[in-house]
C-alpha cells in the first residue's frame, strides 16, 4: 500500500519535473533535473528496484547532471537569444512531449492484470549462472547482447565526443587543465574521498554477483572518482591518442565478442556460456567492462581534445 | 531497562536533529544571503544528521549496520563540508549579491 511518503515522494517528483521545464536560467534547469534524478532513484529504491535505482543515481542524476552542468557552464557566455526555439515550435515540443507521456501512461493503464513479467522464469534459472543476484543474470547472462550493445554505444558517445575535437588537437588530452588551490577544499576533498570511493566502487561491482550492484554503477563511481582527482589537478587528463588508454576503452566490447564467439564456437549459440564456466566468464566480462565503462565515462566527461601538448 | 534508554536517545536524539533540520531549511529559506544561507544548511546536514543516526543506532540491526550508518554520516560530514566551502568561495570571487 503507499503510504504518506509515496505521495509525498509522487508530488515533489511532479514540482520538480514541472519546475525544471519552466526554469528560465539553464542552470537552474540543470539543477532541477539532477534533483528529479536522485528523487527518481528514491522512487525505484521504494518500487523494490535498488539496481535501477542504483544505477539512476550514478547516471540520471550524477553522470548527465555533469554533462549538463558543463553545458550549461559553455552556453553561459553565449548570447542566450541566438537560438530561442520561437513559439510554435515550443507548442510543438509541448504537443510531442504530451502524446509520448499519454502513450505511455495508455499503455500502462491497458496493461493486463497481473502485467506479463518473466521475473519468475529469470528466478528460476538464477542457479545456471552461478549469481546470487537475478538482475546480473538477465544482464549478464539471459540478455547480454543487449548489455554488449550498450557498451558499444557508451563507445559512439565516446567517439562523438572526441570528433567535436579541431583537427590539430586530435588525440590531445580532453577539457581544459584544471588547476585548484592544491591546499583548498577541492584538492582536500580529492585526497580522501577518492580512495574510499575507489573502495566503494569495486565494492559495488564486486557484490554485484549476489546483491543490488554490478559493473554499470561500480564503473560510474570509479568514472566519478577519477574526474574528482581530474578537476582538483592532482592529475592531468591523458592523451586520447595514448594506446593503453585506446585498449582499455574497447577491453569491455572486445572480451564480450570473445567470449560470445566463443560460445558460437563451442557452445549452442553466441553468447551461450558452457554452465560450468558461467560464473568465471562472466566474472572475466565484468572486470574488463567496469574498466571500459570507468574509463568512457571519465572521459565522455572530461570532454572534447582541446589541448596537443608533447607528451 | 536497557531497551527503555534506547528509546529515549531514539526520540531526544532524532527529535533534536529535526529541530536543526528545521532550522536549516527556515534559514535557507529566510536568510539574505549566499554564506548565511549556506551557514544555516550546514548545521542541518551535519550536527543534524548526526544526531539522527546516533538516535537511530540503538535501533541498528547489527553492528554492521550502526557502523554503516556512521560511516555514512562521515562521509556527507566530508562532502558537505567541503562543497559548502567551494560554494562559499565561488559565491565570495562572484561578488556579495550571488
Amino acid at each position: 500500500m503507499p503510504g504518506i511518503l509515496d505521495f509525498g515522494l509522487a508530488a515533489l517528483m511532479l514540482g520538480m519535473a514541472g519546475w525544471t521545464i519552466v526554469a528560465r536560467k539553464n542552470l537552474a534547469a540543470v539543477m532541477g533535473f539532477v534533483v528529479y534524478g536522485l528523487l527518481l532513484a528514491l522512487v525505484w529504491l521504494r518500487l523494490g528496484a535498488p539496481d535501477v535505482a542504483l544505477t539512476e543515481a550514478a547516471i540520471g542524476g550524477g553522470l548527465s547532471g555533469v554533462l549538463l552542468l558543463s553545458a550549461a557552464e559553455r552556453l553561459r557566455d553565449t548570447a542566450p537569444t541566438a537560438h530561442r526555439i520561437g513559439g510554435a515550435g515550443r507548442l510543438a515540443a509541448a504537443a510531442l512531449s504530451a502524446a509520448i507521456a499519454a502513450g505511455i501512461a495508455t499503455a500502462f493503464v491497458s496493461l493486463p492484470e497481473p502485467a506479463p513479467t518473466l521475473a519468475p522464469a529469470a528466478q528460476a534459472n538464477g542457479g545456471a549462472t552461478g549469481l546470487g543476484n537475478p538482475v546480473t543474470s538477465v544482464l549478464m547472462a539471459f540478455r547480454a547482447m543487449d548489455t554488449m550493445l550498450e557498451k558499444v554505444v557508451l563507445l559512439l558517445a565516446l567517439v562523438g565526443v572526441w570528433s567535436l575535437a579541431r583537427d590539430q588537437c586530435w588525440g590531445g588530452r580532453p577539457g581544459p587543465r584544471h588547476r585548484a588551490d592544491p591546499r583548498g577544499p577541492l584538492a582536500f576533498l580529492a585526497r580522501v574521498l577518492v580512495p574510499i570511493g575507489i573502495v566503494v566502487g569495486l565494492y559495488v561491482f564486486w557484490t554485484g554477483a549476489d546483491e543490488p550492484g554490478g559493473a554499470f554503477q561500480g564503473g560510474t563511481l570509479l568514472a566519478a572518482m577519477w574526474l574528482l582527482t581530474m578537476m582538483a589537478g592532482l592529475a592531468d587528463a591523458p592523451p586520447t591518442r595514448r594506446r593503453r588508454l585506446r585498449l582499455a576503452l574497447v577491453a569491455g566490447p572486445a572480451v564480450f565478442l570473445l567470449v560470445g564467439l566463443g560460445g558460437l564456437l563451442l557452445g549452442d549459440a553466441f553468447l551461450a556460456y558452457p554452465v560450468a564456466f558461467a560464473k568465471p566468464l562472466i566474472l572475466a566480462i565484468e572486470i574488463a567492462m567496469t574498466l571500459t565503462i570507468a574509463v568512457t565515462l571519465g572521459l565522455v566527461m572530461a570532454g572534447v581534445p582541446e589541448r596537443d601538448e608533447a607528451e | 531497562m536497557i531497551a527503555f534508554l534506547g528509546d529515549l536517545l531514539t526520540v531526544v536524539a532524532v527529535s533534536a536533529g529535526l529541530v536543526f533540520f528545521l532550522a536549516g531549511t527556515v534559514g535557507l529559506l529566510r536568510f539574505p544571503d549566499t554564506l548565511t544561507r549556506l551557514h544555516a544548511l550546514t548545521k542541518a546536514d551535519t550536527l543534524g544528521l548526526g544526531l539522527i543516526v546516533l538516535g537511530l543506532l540503538p535501533r541498528a540491526a547489527s553492528a554492521r549496520a550502526g557502523l554503516k550508518m556512521v560511516c555514512i554520516w562521515l562521509l556527507i560530514l566530508l562532502a558537505g563540508a567541503s562543497v559548502s566551502q567551494l560554494i562559499a568561495r565561488e559565491a565570495r570571487r562572484e561578488g556579495p549579491k550571488a
